[in-house]
């Protein structure tokens, strides 16, 4: 009775915050069976619930493509910058160097910006600068900006992982005559692994669901959260809402049969 | 920086990425690792920084709108400072604010999911970042619909009575609300985080020595938890000050954010690039303090 967040009081309070963090998700699940009018703001009784969004998830006219776009974008970002912030990670976990502290700071300080300083950074060099080489404002623009926010977090996932490892196990692959070669390949990454493939996951998310630092650098270019944004005005099709839904449907597939497959192994 | 100038010489001919262990080779492997990524940053975020600084300080040629020219016009931040201080002034209000609601609600749930949840732990960590996997921004419109006039919330507060103005959609608590939200899992990590890896024998422990549960609180389990806490205050706060979409989204024109203005200088207003980067400049200046400020207070080992 005198114990501060008893048993029952902490873990009824988390349920009442799940909830809340659920609450706009089955809302978006929820009017994309709407038979709405003009715009998909209220909920119209007459004809719904409808599956017709459903069965055309492409009706909507750019929709599609935006999301395309977003996963060609999140794809070629997410490659990029899991390699470069895997690289910076080895180098920052496994040598002591000259201007290491440096280098914690370049990749501290960009995670630390919010994104409106990023977005309008990048706007100036790319308009002031990079255009007079011939680089405009479109795909390309976003895959740089989005390759540079994303290394930051890759680095800092892959660093957790490393910094976790027993260093006995790749000794001992030494003690039996492994080169540096094998001990790596057949040691050490392996075990890094997760690590990496965790911080690819995280990229892909930040990227596919990035909309300010995307909104300034994309020019005429549309990706999905930018294709949701423009539409808020003359009212969102119902059609991103099927996208928008399935996209967390297929993650939380992804991530359960993750966990089983990891649950496997480890019996 | 002198590391990376004497790397690139180096490395000219040298493609692969790690050298074979010849010793004297060796001492180029963290450079060779480090090359690519932090060119990257380099190039891509430094740069920008500095060319965002040369920016703020351009003057637009007269009778020329949106053509600039390079100078030291300190005119723009004081236009900055002056002009857009209501701005800016709600910006950190209202980041605040997001973030101590945030604070309320992750650390009930940070505290079950590591220290009552059992073998729902897992689960549970896997429902904080699901909602991610929805666009923030459909989510933020989900918000306008839940708080509009019409709505739930909005229509049962009036039924009783509770609501001073008639609506919630176009106010700030509105905005705050949004923000509250779409940070909330960024403040539920980290403390959890930091909670999972203490020990509970060392709570329990407290409750011996302490028969009150909540100087028990106090004085164990809120210290523990204080790198999360502080790494999730930080990374909530961070992104809530600079946020626009909420604001745009919830608010009205009495509730526009710093965030607001850079986007409606950039884009909307001719010759508003120079103010607009003086903004940009100064928020994230003053967000570069308030980090290095709580650096210096409780270290980065959190942080990186």
């Amino acid at each position: 009775m005198t114990r501060w967040l008893g048993n029952r009081f902490a873990m009824i309070t988390a349920l009442l915050v799940l909830l809340y963090l659920f609450l706009p998700v089955a809302y978006t699940f929820v009017f994309s069976f709407n038979n709405y009018k003009k715009s998909n703001i209220t909920w119209n009784p007459e004809g719904s619930p409808t599956l017709k969004h459903w069965q055309d998830p492409c009706g909507a006219p750019g929709v599609c493509e935006s999301l395309v776009k977003s996963l060609e974008i999140g794809v070629i970002a997410t490659v990029a910058a899991t390699a470069l912030g895997t690289l910076l990670a080895f180098a920052m976990v496994r040598h002591r160097f000259r201007g290491r502290t440096t280098s914690n700071v370049l990749v501290f300080v960009p995670m630390a910006t919010p994104e409106i300083v990023l977005g309008a950074s990048l706007l100036t060099i790319f308009v002031q600068g990079f255009s007079n080489v011939g680089l405009q404002l479109g795909f390309w623009t976003i895959v740089i900006a989005h390759i540079m926010f994303c290394i930051s977090f890759v680095v800092v996932t892959v660093k957790a992982r490393l910094q976790s490892l027993d260093p006995r196990l790749e000794e001992a692959a030494q003690d039996l005559y492994a080169g540096p070669g094998s001990t790596f390949w057949k040691i050490t990454f392996p075990l890094v692994l997760p690590g990496i493939v965790g911080a690819a996951l995280l990229a892909f998310s930040l990227s596919f669901d990035d909309f300010i630092i995307t909104n300034f650098v994309s020019g005429n270019e549309t990706t999905f959260p930018k294709f949701v944004y423009i539409s808020y005005l003359r009212g969102i099709p119902a059609q991103a809402n099927v996208i928008g839904f399935s996209m967390f449907v297929i993650a939380l597939a992804l991530v359960v049969v993750g966990q089983l497959v990891s649950n496997a192994r480890k019996k | 920086m002198s590391a990376l100038t004497h790397v690139s010489a180096a490395a000219g001919e040298t493609p692969a990425p790690v050298p074979q262990p010849d010793h004297k080779g060796r001492r180029w492997v963290p450079y060779l690792l480090l090359l690519p990524g932090a060119l990257w940053l380099l190039v891509f975020f430094v740069v920008p920084l500095l060319q965002l600084f040369t920016v703020s300080l351009q003057s637009e040629f007269p009778g020329y709108p949106g053509y600039y020219y390079r100078d030291l016009n300190f005119g723009n931040y004081v236009t900055a400072l002056t002009d857009f201080a209501p701005q800016f002034g709600r910006s950190i209000l209202f980041a605040g604010l997001a973030t101590f609601f945030a604070f309320c609600l992750a650390y009930p749930l940070a505290y079950a999911m590591a220290f009552k949840a059992g073998r729902w732990r897992n689960v549970m960590l896997i429902a904080v970042i699901a909602p991610f996997f929805t666009s923030f921004i459909l989510r933020t419109v989900a918000w306008r619909q839940i708080l509009a006039d019409e709505g739930p919330v909005a229509s049962t507060l009036n039924y009783l009575h509770l609501l001073p103005g008639g609506r919630i959609t176009e106010t700030w608590v509105a905005v705050v609300a949004g923000l509250t939200y779409n940070f909330l899992p960024f403040m539920v990590l980290p403390i959890y985080a930091s909670l999972e890896r203490a020990d509970p024998r060392v709570i329990e422990a407290g409750g011996d020595l302490y028969a009150n549960g909540f100087t028990t609180f106090r004085t164990v389990t809120l210290p523990i938890s204080m790198p999360g806490v502080l790494a999730g205050t930080l990374l909530t706060f961070i992104p809530a000050a600079g946020d626009y979409v909420n604001a745009e989204l919830l608010g009205s024109d009495n509730t526009k954010m710093i965030g607001n203005v850079i986007e409606s200088q950039f884009f909307r207003v001719l010759g508003g690039f120079p103010v607009a980067a003086a903004l940009s400049f100064t928020l994230m200046a003053l967000i570069l303090a308030l980090v290095f400020v709580y650096v210096r207070r409780f270290g980065t080992e959190e942080l990186v």
